[in-house]
């Protein structure tokens, strides 16, 4: 036991002091930090320029009617001679000039927009908006149709879904939360897997390159080796997960009100600040219209009902089954080749199982609660990313625990048989190995 | 008394014999040479020393008990397949190494700063391995294997890839920790080292035992009563002299010297022969040839090819 964590120490601190980790430690939660900041604040960038557009309306429809916001206004020329206006543009302050053709009501191809930049979209879509309401209720008026009337046909739908328990509990589902949750929690589990798995099969063929194998095990068992090195390993991608959590956190917290205001006042809605909330809290950086405050409400209190400490501890056992699964097959793998290259014939059983979890995956997100969900769930190559891209829609616990049963005892099983090929394969060299071979391995007594 | 001794290990891979009732005997304190051709089973009988396998049949001793898992602290490895780790600094790297031998943190440090100054290698302690000569990453594994001061000490192959001036530095610390009470085996096929170092050998051909013994005891055995001897004189008065007794090998004349080597059959004694001698010719010197390890090694397995050779 205490070789073991010898081994387990080193492994975990020659891993955590490479420069690489640290890069990873700092670029993660930047690049999370980048993809829930950039889009708002590039929005909010664009709009705090003021722009004045010069209109010069043939068509004498839309004078008046564009809506100013703080950062667009409108300027309605005297004349609408437009070679005269495109002339004299340089020469003047407008961000853009704006024509409307008298044949506005039938031509859809009647305005255009001049200016020495490329008008932003914003921009484009807030004309063109202004415009169709504008001849819009001209149409309908000259069908007759009044404008209060309308504004009453006007109707806005959205669903919320409430899950019936059956201690007559009601709860306020939200798909979209869950759905990313369980994407991220699924990719989360997939990408450290195939990670830290190949991590441990390039130290077991550094070592046996290095020739210091020999003198390795003739101090402590294959097995010892072995297990250490996956633990190490595992340990190194759990602190990744910790520092990435703490760091996106400190980012979130710190940097997003700084940038953002707004914002701040959402998050102090937020009563769940753990990282596990950055699926939502990408989400909330689309503000700010009244609807979305009461989705954006409605998703931060279904937040509260996601039972996070079933969600922790659920990924503490699927992450570690699944890797510990996988990576005494990559160790059994790395031991029975002499390099890198040679792995690739014995990829392919390996990877294959992940794949097929990945693609059924994206199906029992859309359907969490179907056959193929379940037995996904259960068959323990594929349970760990499923089983976690369920859990966040809510999965009956014994079907957890069915699952994570099936997982250890498999995982035992495993790398029992991993660990008898290991102890054969880092002894061999320069020999290509076959899968007949690895048998035989599997059946030697010592 | 033996240290440690094989009774009968017999080891079968998938498609060869390795090792078939092989019996050894270490004695404590000896420099034991462990002799064979390339794939023999020398290093599959040197793992099970180290129980990094184990025989199929047979029985393993270690200081009059069967072997354990707790004498890996008291038994010092040096494979011939030796490495390291290049990315690790070279001192974190030896404290690991002595941790999983047993030795608590503090303690290494302060053996392997003991051995770092005597092997000059104290400047390197921060460096990473990858950054040192062959010939240190060398001194730092001879170092690591015996730094637990174990009682059994296994050198495979030690000499090869070593420089001259490393190999007799290595050879003088063998012998220095011979003389403070190890035991060591060594598995080697350069017999002009066991001659130097070794007090008792097994040979081992094709999985099997075929000789062992005290090294002097087996040159006497393997002694052709072959003498050298140079003279003044004629050697067609020697030669006159032939019989059934001895034969002539061969001979050699310039200006300065003459030479021949003979070998005694049937029990002739050299004196015997000496006095025929000395009737024809001044001797100048008459040397008996000791057959060197290399002799001994080439005949036994060429033999062995033939017909096995029982010996004392």
């Amino acid at each position: 036991m205490n070789k073991i964590a010898i081994i387990i120490s080193r492994e975990y601190l020659t891993r955590v002091r490479k420069k690489s980790f640290l890069i990873m430690s700092i670029l993660g939660p930047l690049f999370f930090a980048g993809l829930m900041i950039t889009p708002a604040w590039i929005a909010q960038m664009e709009d705090k320029e003021e722009k004045i557009i010069a209109v010069a309306d043939s068509s004498h429809l839309m004078l008046g009617e564009f809506p100013e916001t703080d950062y667009i206004k409108f300027e309605y020329l005297p004349n609408a001679d437009i070679q005269y206006h495109k002339e004299h543009f340089l020469e003047s302050k407008y961000y853009a000039l704006l024509y409307i053709s008298h044949v506005v009501a039938s031509s859809p191809n009647a305005v255009h927009l001049y200016s020495d930049k490329s008008p932003s979209l914003g921009v484009q879509m807030h004309i063109s908006n202004a415009i169709e309401k504008r001849l819009e209720r001209d149409k309908l008026k000259a069908f007759g149709i009044e404008e209060g009337v309308l504004a009453a046909v006007k109707t806005n739908i959205s669903i919320r879904s409430v899950k019936l328990s059956k201690t007559g509990e009601e709860k306020v589902n939200n798909f979209n939360l869950a759905m990313v949750l369980g994407y991220l929690m699924g990719f989360l589990v997939y990408f450290t897997i195939f990670f830290s798995g190949s991590q441990v099969m390039r130290g077991v063929i550094e070592e046996k390159t290095n020739r210091i194998i020999e003198v390795i095990i003739s101090s402590v068992k294959p097995f010892q080796l072995m297990m250490g090195k996956i633990i190490g390993v595992g340990l190194v991608a759990l602190t990744q997960f910790l520092l990435w959590g703490v760091l996106t956190l400190a980012i979130y917290t710190a940097v997003i009100p700084m940038v953002m205001p707004d914002v701040k006042e959402l998050s102090k809605k937020a009563p769940v600040e753990n990282f596990m909330d950055t699926g939502s809290s990408m989400q909330s950086q689309v503000p700010v219209s009244e609807d979305l405050n009461a989705e954006l409400s409605d998703m931060l209190g279904a937040l509260n009902d996601i039972n996070f400490g079933v969600i922790l501890i659920s990924f503490l056992i699927f992450y570690f089954g699944g890797y510990f699964l996988y990576a005494s097959l990559f160790a059994a793998i790395g031991s029975a080749v002499d390099s890198e290259a040679d792995t690739q014939q014995f990829m392919l059983p390996i990877t294959l199982p992940m794949i097929i979890a990945i693609i059924a995956m994206v199906n029992v997100i859309q359907n969490p609660e179907s056959p193929l969900a379940f037995w996904f769930s259960m068959i323990p190559f594929t349970s760990p990313v499923v089983m976690m891209a369920r859990i966040p829609f809510g999965v009956p616990y014994e079907q957890i625990i069915l699952s994570a049963i099936l997982l250890i005892g498999t995982f035992v099983l495993f790398t029992w048989m991993a660990a008898k090929v290991y102890r054969t394969g880092i002894l061999m060299y320069g020999k290509k190995t076959s899968w007949k071979e690895l048998w035989k391995w599997l059946t030697y007594k010592n | 008394m033996d240290i440690f001794k094989t009774e009968e290990v017999t080891k079968q891979f998938a498609n060869h014999l390795a090792l078939n009732k092989v019996s050894i005997q270490v004695p404590q304190g000896q420099i034991f040479g462990l002799l064979g051709p390339n794939g023999a089973g020398k290093t599959t009988l040197i793992r099970i020393i180290n129980q990094i396998t184990a025989p199929d049949s047979g029985s393993v001793w270690f200081k009059g008990r069967p072997l354990n898992a707790n004498d890996v602290y008291n038994i010092g490895y040096l494979p011939e397949e030796r490495g390291l780790y290049k990315k690790m600094k070279v001192g974190d790297q030896a404290i690991y190494l002595a941790q999983l031998k047993g030795l608590s943190r503090p303690e290494a440090i302060k053996k392997l700063k003991f051995w770092f100054d005597k092997f000059d290698l104290l400047p390197w302690w921060n460096k990473k391995v990858e950054e040192l000569s062959k010939g240190m990453q060398q001194k730092i594994q001879f170092i690591v294997t015996i730094l637990h001061e174990p009682e059994l000490l296994i050198f495979d192959e030690p000499f090869s890839g070593f420089d001259p001036i490393n190999a007799n530095l290595l050879k003088q610390e063998i012998l220095n920790l011979k003389s403070k009470g190890s035991t060591i085996i060594f598995s080697t096929h350069n017999m002009a080292s066991v001659e130097a170092v070794c007090d008792h050998i097994a040979l081992i051909n094709k999985s099997q035992k075929i000789l062992d013994g005290s090294v002097a005891q087996i040159k006497q055995d393997f002694k052709l009563h072959q003498f050298e001897c140079s003279y003044l004189g004629e050697f067609s008065d020697i030669d006159r002299l032939a019989s059934d007794n001895f034969s002539i090998l061969e001979h050699n004349e310039n200006p300065e010297y003459k030479y021949f080597k003979v070998e005694l059959h049937n029990n002739y004694s050299n004196n015997e022969f000496l006095s025929l001698l000395m009737q024809k010719v001044t001797i100048r010197s008459f040397n008996e040839v000791i057959p060197s390890m290399d002799d001994i090694f080439i005949r036994v397995v060429q033999n062995d090819a033939t017909n096995p050779i029982e010996t004392v």
